[in-house]
């Protein structure tokens, strides 16, 4: 028996990554050969792990090339286990990195979701310090990103990031593959404390109820009992026409996304920079987003260096009624916050609905008033979120009722 | 000084730089903890003391006495060729030729010395450049046929990788700052026999600058001392034009032979490639922390003084400060640096009183320079010249650099690399930290090497003067600045301790670090700035 494989990157350009390419041999033991960059500083750690993950891998005879320019322990651990179950697709074992006690935080329904920060799933390099930005929420990201040749190892790599690096706070989003293919992508998903998967070119609401009764049985079987949040994106004449139905498809539906250079094309055109051709279809998943109660999100604005059209098209996004906005650069970040911060008169109306409801409160009555007006249940909700955003933002200090303070407000909106 | 003399000194030269050739090295503690060498290249050295502790007394080095009339009366002094002027100069065996890197990486007049050196049969010459870039890795071939002895200054890139591996058996690399070359020269510790000055313009007289002409550089700072202190100077240009050469940087006064050639640099290499604003977000991240530290610290004021580099990061750094300077309306004093358009902009826009500027990194610079009262060629004995009565460092509000490593008690190093190899100059790096608040920028990690170390590899830069430490996982201020970390505490900064960056990226990359594999020799040591030695670097086996 001699079976072949490689998996890895190597080459100009290539930071923080490494290329294996293994031979699995009948007898001989371990042959490592190791080149790495970091040879002095981790050279004995490289070779501990490259043994562990062959043990744990049940590979006692194999021959190990390896280039390696700074690439983290679990992106090693994920390329060996790539170019291993390629030469060998019938070893089940896995390797898992311990989970670290930062990968253990969770999510909630309601938090916000203003910017999420696209990262290629075969990109580790772009992971590392992806948390430091402070986005919502981060994407790793298994489908357009990772060319069809690599969606294994993007997995391997995915999973492993899951379990090992600090995204601090932000909210932890995987974008699965397109099905039948997503529902492989869920095993190596769910059992690692992913918080949501986005699901691309939604079109009906059979697709999300196929995959969160696949996240379910996964679940049980895991032991794990936190939901896994959902994010359908409507790319598709179709799926706009289904959106609702999508969004109202499972409980776990906390938000739509709009993903137009797919959907654009689809009706026939082509993506403009004011956008004519989608306002109906980006007005049509705000309405059904809202009616299913869960949270419209935006698409990518996808001209990193133009902080100004970036911004007028988070501001059109907001005035739409959009809670948040995709990003493909950490620089995109800080603009979006910006623009979906509240403006002085939104906070102000704000703070004077809480003001009154909390009196009302007090006072326990059950219905709040502002001058002859009733204020309503959502009305009240809405404004307190402002008024947290707000706080969290150190636009304005106070505590909310029921909310710890936050002693260090930062861009990001969730005080984490 | 006879030519019989001249020959012995020469000769004594040689013997003195054989004297460290072979010799075993005897070691010392110094006042930081590391072992260093008494004798460096055949004199003695004063191990560090601590800083501030090393207080000289004496006088500074002479030079001859010259009489005016045994120079050519219609002040032409244009010889044929570097050749001529350099035979003309007695160029002989065991000297020390010294030149400067303003023209950086577009140099072509310091191999051309050496090529005519090795030409005439000339061995063992010292060369002390100012500083030493990847475009002069031919000088490694005359150091192996003998034609140059040793280099004592910056080491970058292929000469440093040259020596670390122990190649340069003669002897040992010295590691000066801008400000300790500068005190090294006129305190006597190096003698320079002959210096070979650029001059992008200059008269026949010897008067030159670097303003105008086809290699113009900007200010020629860094040719001062060798000006007043060698006992030769040629100034060769390819801009010779009539006198009087205004403004003047070479003193005209001070220069025996002036050779006029083709082409003394290559222009598309003089301008750095260094001058764009980082588009990385990380780096973005500790500049615009860098920027809201100085604000959230309440250190900004009008005529608030800055010096940062042209790197990206710097640049950037300025970029966010800027925008918080025109938010409060406040108007920086003087910012110093290398010099880009982007601090030309600065100027122009009426953001800052003025430019010192000691190293000019673009064109834009060289222009502003020349045209603009308030963009001032800053010098090496007014900025960085430790053994002088003050230097203007100290008046610097904030001073933002880099560094390869630094340590737990905010040591840090800028030559050597993780590994040991010395790949970097000093620059005025060292100068610098006696700034009022001096701000280390640096990513906490590079391709999974940490950057905060237990123990920096090659000390360069002592604790005591290092403020802050700014990564992109957040800001530790030096427990000494008790001012820093009281008047940020309620601030909305990332304020973390260095060893909690640390620790967590230690926990990414898979704990701490190996110790580098060092060989047991000596191969060249740094200098702080008064002189004394603060640590040796050590051979990296192949």
């Amino acid at each position: 028996m001699s079976q072949t494989a490689e998996a890895g990157r190597k080459g100009k350009g290539v930071r923080s990554d490494c290329w294996v390419g293994i031979e699995l041999t009948d007898s001989g033991g371990l042959d490592l050969n190791i080149q790495s960059k970091v040879m002095g500083m981790y050279g004995e750690s490289i070779h501990t792990l490259v043994k562990e993950v062959f043990v744990a891998l049940g590979i006692a005879n194999v021959r190990l090339e390896m280039v390696d320019v700074g690439a983290l322990p679990m992106v090693i651990a994920a390329r060996i286990e790539a170019a291993i179950k390629r030469a060998d697709p019938g070893i089940k074992a896995e390797f898992l990195p311990d989970m670290r006690a930062h990968c253990n935080y969770l999510s909630q329904k309601e938090r916000f979701r203003r910017s999420r920060l696209y990262l290629p799933g075969n990109q580790p390099q772009l992971f590392i310090n992806a948390g430091l930005h402070r986005p919502d929420a981060i994407i790793l990201d298994l489908e357009d990103s990772v060319s069809p040749l690599e969606k294994d190892t993007a997995r391997f790599v995915v999973r492993n990031a899951l379990r090992t690096i600090d995204f601090k706070g932000a909210e932890r989003m995987v974008r699965i593959n397109q099905l039948p293919m997503g529902l492989e992508d869920l095993n190596h998903l769910v059992p690692h404390n992913v918080h949501l998967l986005l699901i691309p070119k939604c079109e009906n609401a059979d697709q999300v109820i196929a995959i969160d009764k696949r996240v379910q049985e996964i679940s049980s079987n895991c032991g794990r009992t936190e939901p896994v949040f959902l994010m359908p994106i409507i790319e598709s004449a179709m799926g706009v026409i289904n959106s609702y139905d999508i969004a109202k498809a499972s409980p776990n539906v906390v938000a739509l996304a709009m993903g137009l250079e797919d959907y654009t094309a689809d009706i026939g055109t082509q993506r403009t920079k004011d956008g004519r051709e989608s306002f109906w279809a980006r007005c049509q998943v705000v309405n059904s987003a809202r009616a299913a109660k869960v949270q419209p999100i935006d698409t990518v604005f996808s001209d990193v260096g133009d902080e100004e059209g970036l911004m007028a098209s988070v501001l059109e996004a907001k005035a739409l009624g959009f809670d948040g906005k995709g990003c493909i650069h950490p620089r995109q970040i800080k603009v979006v916050h910006k623009g979906f911060a509240p403006d002085k008169l939104e906070l102000e109306a704000a703070e004077k609905i809480v003001k009154a409801y909390e009196e009302a409160e007090a006072k326990g009555l059950g219905v709040a008033s502002l001058g002859s007006k009733m204020i309503d249940a959502p009305v009240v909700k809405r404004a307190q979120k402002t008024v947290q955003l707000a706080i969290n933002m150190g636009l304005i200090q106070g505590v909310l009722p029921g909310q710890g303070n936050n002693p260090n407000p930062d861009e990001r909106g969730n005080g984490q | 000084m006879s030519e019989e003399q001249n020959q012995k000194e020469g000769a004594s030269e040689g013997n003195l730089h054989e004297a460290n050739a072979g010799a075993s090295q005897k070691l010392e503690m110094n006042a930081a903890g590391r072992m260093v060498p008494t004798w460096v290249n055949g004199k003695e050295k004063i191990p560090f003391k601590g800083v501030n502790k090393h207080r000289p007394s004496g006088k500074k080095a002479a030079t001859a006495i010259h009489t005016s009339i045994d120079y050519p009366a219609d002040g032409n002094k244009v010889v044929k060729s570097l050749e001529e002027a350099l035979k003309l100069c007695g160029l002989k065996d065991g000297m020390t030729i010294s030149t400067h890197h303003h023209f950086r990486n577009g140099d072509l007049i310091s191999n051309m010395v050496f090529d005519i050196a090795a030409k005439m049969g000339i061995k063992n010459l010292l060369w002390f450049p100012s500083a030493s870039f990847p475009c002069h890795e031919p000088q490694i071939q005359h150091m192996l046929d003998g034609v140059i002895h040793h280099i004592e200054g910056s080491m970058n890139g292929p000469l440093g990788d040259f020596a670390s591996k122990g190649k340069m058996t003669k002897g040992l690399a010295v590691l000066r700052s801008h400000g300790g070359r500068y005190r090294a020269i006129q305190d006597g510790d190096i003698h320079i026999d002959i210096a070979v000055l650029a001059a992008p313009t200059a008269d026949e007289f010897g008067n030159g600058n670097g303003l105008n002409g086809p290699s113009a550089c900007g200010p020629l700072a860094y040719a001062k001392a060798d000006t007043i202190w060698a006992d030769k100077v040629i100034v060769v240009t390819d801009n010779l034009i009539p006198f009087p050469c205004q403004p003047l940087d070479i003193i005209g006064n001070f220069v025996d032979f002036v050779v006029q050639m083709d082409k003394i640099g290559d222009p598309e290499k003089i301008v750095s490639g260094t001058t764009n604003v980082t588009k990385s977000p990380d780096r973005l991240l500790i500049a615009e922390y860098c920027a809201k530290f100085l604000e959230g610290a309440g250190l900004l004021h009008d005529h608030f003084n800055f010096q940062a580099g042209a790197g990206g990061t710097s640049l950037a750094f300025v970029k966010y400060l800027m925008d918080i300077m025109k938010a409060r309306n406040i108007r920086a004093g003087a910012i110093v640096g290398g010099v880009t358009e982007h601090m030309v902009k600065i100027l122009e826009d009426g953001m800052a009183d003025f430019i010192l500027d000691g190293q000019s990194f673009d064109l834009e610079a060289v222009r502003s320079m020349r045209e603009n009262p308030r963009h001032i060629a800053a010098n090496l004995l007014t900025c960085y010249d430790f053994h002088s009565k003050g230097n203007t460092t100290t008046l610097m509000d904030a001073i933002v650099l880099g560094a390869t490593e630094v340590d737990l008690n905010f040591n840090a190093n800028v030559v050597t690399h993780s590994d040991g190899r010395m790949l970097h100059g000093i620059g005025g790096w060292q100068n610098c930290l006696y700034a009022k608040c001096t701000i280390l920028a640096v990513p906490s990690v590079r391709d999974r090497m940490p950057v905060i170390r237990d123990e920096v590899t090659t000390l360069v830069g002592p604790g005591e003067l290092v403020d802050v430490i700014i990564t992109e996982r957040g800001i530790a201020i030096n427990p000494l600045r008790k001012d820093l970390l009281e008047a940020t505490k309620n601030s909305s900064l990332p304020i973390r301790t260095i060893q909690e960056i640390m620790d967590e990226v230690h926990e990414l990359v898979g704990g701490a670090p190996e110790k580098p594999k060092l060989g047991n020799k000596v191969i060249g040591v740094v200098e702080w700035v008064d002189g004394t030695i603060l640590d040796s670097i050590w051979e990296v086996p192949e």
